[in-house]
């Protein structure tokens, strides 16, 4: 399995560059990650959605739909869009440390 | 993996069935086109306008005759109460792997920066009026529109 080091911690990730021990997560990872995949600053809505994504993983074992960010996590879809482009609940996964989506939807 | 410059940046999809079976594909479809970060949009031509009909789009059903995909007896898919049922239960099934109906569906694809429109031809055809669409219409079409909206996008019949 690769490594990485990402903000100065020797990591485990796939061939994707997902986290595969969500355990070695930190917040200087996520904003080391969120910075390669072109988000500059995490602001407060980034760590809700982060939030929730890590708290439902934790409770469900898998990860939430976009409709579910939404409906239980009462996470606007228009702001999800705007603020993790160009693929959204992919780039979050990301950026949470946890696996890449593998929902249709 | 495929390259950078192999990759779809824009799909352009067409839904022209008004059944449930024929709205989903292309409402994922275009969803997932969001979710990836390409851009999309959809055209509504024929019934499949019915998806962005006020009153039409809570009462689209899954067509149990004439559909072999529902491995039914066309006589026994013809029975009053046949399509409701199949309908009902294939719209459990979705709600379980958290499909949204397709009101919500339309506005979850709307708030993902997917565009939605109407066919020009169809609208004339079946007298539809702009107040008849719900709000997540962007506007009606001529196909010419269409195909210079389209320009760069993979365009999929549905």
């Amino acid at each position: 399995m690769p490594k990485k080091e990402i903000a100065g911690v020797s990591v485990d990730i796939n061939e994707e560059g997902y986290l595969t021990d969500s355990s070695q997560w930190n917040r200087e990872i996520a904003i080391a990650i969120a910075k390669s995949e072109g988000i500059a600053i995490l602001n407060d809505f980034h760590w809700q959605v982060i939030g929730f994504l890590q708290k439902d993983f934790e409770e469900k074992g898998t990860l939430p739909t976009i409709r579910r960010v939404n409906k239980a996590g009462g996470i606007s879809t228009k702001e999800l869009y705007e603020y993790f482009p160009d693929g959204p609940l992919k780039k979050a996964s990301k950026i949470a440390g946890l696996p890449k989506p593998q929902s249709c939807v | 993996m495929s390259t950078e410059n192999e990759k779809i940046k824009k799909v352009s999809i067409i839904c022209s069935k008004g059944s449930l079976d024929g709205i989903y594909p292309a409402l994922i479809m275009a969803n997932g086109a969001r979710m990836e970060g390409l851009e999309a949009s959809i055209f509504f031509t024929f019934f499949g306008l019915d998806a962005i009909t006020k009153k039409r789009m809570n009462k689209i059903k899954v067509s149990t005759v004439g559909n072999p995909g529902m491995h039914m007896p066309t006589l026994l898919g013809a029975i009053p109460g046949m399509s409701a049922m199949a309908t009902a239960m294939m719209k459990k099934k979705m709600n379980d792997l958290d499909i949204p109906p397709i009101p919500e569906f339309i506005e979850m694809i709307h708030d993902a920066g997917a565009k939605l429109y109407g066919c020009k031809a169809s609208v004339d055809m079946f007298g539809i009026k702009p107040e008849d669409f719900c709000e997540q219409v962007e506007k009606v079409l001529t196909v010419g529109e269409f195909y210079h909206l389209s320009a760069g996008a993979q365009i999929i019949f549905t």
